[in-house]
């Protein structure tokens, strides 16, 4: 294990982004992946560790004008315990109570779980059916920097983003759901607790009249990054949410799925879950 | 490279040099030898290590020792008060919940937090509580009786 040369725990952002610019520096903050990637010699620590747990202005989650900004720093605990989310969008913190333990959910942090970018990131499926973006911010020309990357965008592989290492993930922001919004999250896995995904499955959209709008499907552990089924999205879109309708979907959501034979399951049984799912979960959102 | 930090456990202050890299779990077994909290996995999936950081239960195998300095951290050994047991700790001897008691202290702790924000929890609220602490003789019911009996007795 390389040896850390360095710890700060900066309690300014504009203070973390400078520490951040030179490179060579690794981001800390629940340590619920960090720790065991480092220990098990995945990951390997940089001459830096910085602990962002103490930057202030980054764990509130708020409605401004429309959207709803979640600062990195807020834990699932927090998203689970949240009135806000429960109130304006409960697939967040449906999610979140189906993530990992107890112990875990105090821990581990929004931000961090979006950038683990595991193919199974179990708070990443229901951001993308709210097709959330990320804000992230660098130091640049004496100033801090913002972009914002569609959630959709963000992952290129399993634990990759296009995020640069001189970036740090700060918000997730997204539109304030309409009121006919309805969007339901599952998960699959033989511990409900502490249980990587096998298979989830997320679905969300505008429902009017027995039929969905505006529709937004996403699949996790099922391809090399957290996937958007437009495909299936298409399927729905505007049809009466009947059985037909529903198997088609999930017909089609099989074949979107690229799942891999791994410790945790085999291909072709997570091909089969994504079916189950989809079904279940469209089932979810007509009862609301 | 260590660097001398000041933690607080048990509503104690310790100064100690430890390394950027240090859990939190190392610090108090291997430094101040807290052997009450038991490291099992190491990897955050079974339990034994959870400890209370600002009255949450967390795994310490996973905490970052640098990162819990000024925040309070109370271990299984900072929760009898002069010389009396918690109540948890007493229900857990009267409900025969302990087999090999590898799991114990790490259960407790968790069960902790549970009875300090949800005083009468019901089974589901129990079992959901306790999800991440494995107990490898799968004594779950009578640790699950001595939860509500601990609830009960503090009613």
């Amino acid at each position: 294990m390389s040896d850390v040369q360095n710890y700060l725990s900066p309690h300014r952002l504009d203070d973390a982004v400078k520490a951040m610019a030179g490179g060579d520096t690794t981001v800390l903050c629940g340590g619920t992946d960090l720790s065991p990637q480092t220990d098990s010699g995945l990951r390997e620590y940089a001459g830096t560790l910085m602990n962002i747990r103490r930057i202030e202005g980054l764990s509130g989650i708020d409605l401004i004008d429309g959207q709803i900004r979640i600062g990195a720093l807020v834990t699932v605990t927090g998203i689970g315990n949240s009135q806000l989310l429960d109130e304006l969008a409960p697939v967040l913190v449906e999610a979140a109570d189906q993530f990992a333990s107890d112990q875990i959910r105090n821990a581990a942090s929004l931000g961090g779980n979006i950038c683990n970018a595991s193919p199974a990131g179990d708070m990443i499926i229901p951001l993308l059916v709210l097709d959330a973006v990320v804000e992230l911010s660098s130091w640049r020309q004496g100033t801090v920097h913002t972009r914002q990357v569609s959630l959709d965008e963000f992952f290129t592989a399993p634990g990759k983003t296009v995020r640069q290492e001189n970036e740090l993930l700060t918000a997730v922001i997204f539109d304030q759901p309409a009121e006919s919004f309805v969007a339901h999250f599952r998960k699959s896995g033989p511990r409900p607790a502490l249980e990587i995904a096998t298979v989830s499955v997320g679905i969300g959209g505008r429902l009017e009249n027995g039929s969905l709008s505006g529709v937004r499907v996403a699949m996790g552990a099922v391809a090399p990054t957290p996937l958007r089924a437009r495909s299936v999205e298409a399927t729905l879109e505007g049809k009466t949410l009947d059985a037909e309708t529903i198997r088609a979907a999930a017909v089609d959501a099989g074949e979107q799925a690229t799942p891999i034979d791994d410790v945790r399951a085999s291909a072709w049984y997570r091909r089969h879950l994504v079916c189950v799912f989809t079904e279940e979960v469209l089932n979810d959102v007509l009862e609301n | 490279m260590k660097q001398l930090i000041s933690i607080e456990i048990n509503g104690e202050v310790h100064e100690l040099a430890v390394a950027p890299q240090d859990s939190l779990l190392h610090v108090l077994r291997e430094e101040l030898g807290l052997i009450g909290t038991k490291k099992g996995c190491d990897t955050g999936g079974c339990g034994c290590c959870t400890v209370q950081i600002d009255g949450r239960a967390v795994y310490s195998c996973m905490t970052y020792a640098m990162s819990v300095q000024g925040k309070p951290v109370v271990t299984i050994e900072g929760i009898t008060e002069n010389g009396q047991l918690d109540p948890l700790q007493q229900a857990f001897i009267d409900a025969g919940a302990v087999q090999c008691g590898y799991c114990t202290c790490g259960t407790i702790m968790a069960a902790r937090e549970l009875l300090a924000t949800v005083p009468d929890p019901d089974e589901s609220q129990i079992r959901h509580a306790i999800a991440g602490n494995l107990c490898r003789c799968t004594g779950y019911q009578k640790i699950v009786d001595a939860i509500k009996l601990a609830a009960a007795n503090s009613a």
